[in-house]
């Protein structure tokens, strides 16, 4: 099938459909790699996670060994995870500190900015050996905004601030809850789901399941008191989904269950109440009522494109997604908190984290067996086609519509198509 | 028998009971093993040693959302366990210590299989219990399942108990 044909966009009839040929190929798969993963700014890590110098933490990204460590100049400098010499892995823990960068192999030793320094028996080597020759690589781009470090392995990439577009502005929404900025907090959740990595980014975003899907989720919330139970698709307040240029997409809805940063819910205890109370003050005096009320009272689920969510609402959730196969994503969650929070204030937020999130949460698996479920599906390839049209003719759509699903295949199917950004209007 | 032995022998007996229960997924007589106060815990599988109120864990439910999970365990809706899978577990290398307060510190290996939808994998963990004297028999007071395992690769979530 020819990759342009693989979705069908017919705006006057409101048709949305994908192939789900998009999910089972490895042809296709591996033009993702190159067109898409290889492309992209890419979400590495946070500046929280390397907070002393020396720190590093190492990463899988797009496929590559990555490492990033904070330099004794407090630069944040990320590389390639391979020895210059021979290969091997420089870097063969998930986290710690080092003063100098050994290789294993042959013991050659480099400077937490990367510099080889140390190289036994060098003598051997000729007068032309060059120590500069071997210096530990970074990818060809390394950029951050407020602590959110990228990568992208494409030379020609955009400046990140312009790859962010609209995104921009809800990455901001986010980190100015903080009096004292982001952090994410120890520990991570790291879980594989055998399903195309395109199915969570959709599933991340997608209001319409949240009721059926996750009923038991709604029904322990509503045995707190919030008005959610029973609720149907059309009851539900709308909210609003939007695409926001170059594949980015956010769906933002009126919160009725508890916002850790500031509106107060049964599930927090009575004794969260003022504390709370304070916060939003604090938000308010700063930021004005209205930044306060989006910060607070609206939660959102935005999708940087490709393959990062970061999910505000229980509490904050920075989700990467790793493709691994055209049927396995590996996914790594980490929880990002304000760091002025402590104590009580914390122990909230990470509980309230734990209702909804993370592979043991009350909703979590639910969204690792649909998925999984689809993809198994999908086998059956006479069915063809997935349907994502839902509220293409609404003027101004939901969450529980579809457009903010369409923003992300209506990106990916440019770039399948070797086109740069999509323009055209979305719907 | 010792003293030890028969202590031991008697949280032995505990824990079988327990993680019959379990398989047979009567989580309700499960649920029943616990006392008011309890606490259940899983931590993240880069941070065994994580603490839920400081780091991110896979689990840290009170008696009130372990209620939950079991309800909801208990529910057609919980998608994962819907069909429910098929587990067997294997709790052995028990330890026991007995502390000052009249509790009961215990410690045993953890190995359970899950078989479900064509595939079948263990949890590989440690699991640490305090054990509270209740008349002639226990409760369940704190309850830590710490996994061996680097992610959660082969299940994809926490779906069952620990």
């Amino acid at each position: 099938m020819d990759i342009k044909d693989l979705i069908v966009d017919d705006r006057d009839r409101g048709v949305f459909r994908v192939h789900r040929s998009c999910m089972t190929s490895a042809d296709l798969f591996r033009q993702e790699r190159e067109r898409i993963l290889d492309r992209c700014w890419i979400y590495l890590g946070h500046e929280s996670e390397v907070e002393a110098p020396g720190d590093y933490r190492r990463r899988t990204v797009a496929g590559r060994p990555l490492f990033f460590i904070r330099g004794k100049d407090d630069q944040i400098r990320v590389f390639l995870n391979s020895c210059p010499h021979r290969g091997a892995m420089i870097c063969r823990r998930d986290a710690g500190n080092a003063g100098v960068l050994q290789c294993f192999y042959h013991a050659w030793s480099f400077s937490t900015d990367g510099d080889l320094i140390g190289v036994p028996g060098e003598d051997a080597y000729g007068p032309h050996f060059d120590r500069t020759e071997f210096c530990l690589k970074s990818p060809p781009r390394v950029d951050s905004y407020r602590g959110f470090h990228f990568v992208s392995f494409n030379p020609q990439a955009e400046d990140l601030v312009t790859y962010l577009a609209g995104a921009r502005d809800y990455l901001d929404l986010v980190v100015d809850q903080a009096e004292e900025g982001m952090r994410v907090v120890p520990g991570s959740n790291r879980y594989t789901i055998k399903a195309n990595w395109k199915l969570l980014a959709e599933n991340s975003l997608d209001g319409y399941h949240l009721v059926p899907t996750h009923r038991t989720y709604v029904d322990y919330i509503a045995g707190f008191g919030t008005d959610d139970s029973g609720d149907t698709v059309s009851a539900r307040p709308p909210g609003v989904a939007k695409a926001l240029g170059g594949g980015h997409c956010v769906s933002e809805n009126i919160s009725r269950n508890g916002r850790p940063i500031a509106r107060w819910h049964p599930i927090f205890g009575e004794e969260a109440r003022e504390r709370i109370a304070r916060v939003r003050r604090r938000l308010v005096q700063k930021h004005g009522e209205e930044r306060t009320y989006r910060m607070a009272d609206t939660s959102r689920n935005l999708l940087i494109y490709p393959n990062l969510l970061i999910m505000d609402f229980v509490a904050i959730s920075i989700r990467y997604i790793e493709p691994v196969a055209p049927d396995r994503m590996e996914v790594t969650a980490w929880h990002l908190v304000p760091r002025e929070e402590s104590g009580p204030a914390l122990a909230t937020r990470l509980d309230s984290y734990l209702t909804f999130l993370g592979p043991g949460g009350f909703a979590t698996p639910d969204d690792v067996e649909v998925l999984e479920s689809c993809q198994a599906g999908f086998r059956a390839t006479e069915a063809g086609w997935s349907d994502i049209s839902r509220g293409m003719l609404n003027p101004c759509p939901g969450t529980s519509d579809e457009l903010q699903m369409r923003g992300f295949w209506r990106q990916w199917h440019a770039h399948m198509q070797g086109r740069d950004r999509t323009n055209v209007k979305d719907r | 028998m010792s003293r030890t032995g028969s202590l031991r022998s008697q949280v032995e007996e505990f824990l079988f009971r327990e993680a019959a229960l379990l398989d047979e997924w009567r989580l309700d007589d499960w649920l029943d093993l616990f006392a008011d106060d309890a606490r259940y815990v899983v931590p993240s599988t880069d941070l065994p040693e994580g603490d839920p109120e400081r780091d991110l864990v896979f689990i840290d439910d009170d008696i009130i959302r372990l209620r939950a999970r079991v309800d909801r365990l208990n529910s057609r809706h919980s998608h994962r366990e819907s069909p429910r899978s098929r587990t067997r577990r294997f709790v052995s290398n028990v330890r026991v210590e007995e502390t000052g307060d009249g509790e009961l510190r215990v410690s045993a290996n953890l190995l359970v299989y899950r078989f479900r939808s064509g595939e079948g994998a263990p949890y590989v963990g440690a699991i640490e219990y305090i054990l509270r004297r209740d008349g002639r028999d226990l409760k369940i007071a704190y309850r830590r399942a710490v996994l061996d395992l680097e992610d959660l690769s082969w299940h994809g979530a926490v779906s069952i108990i620990l």
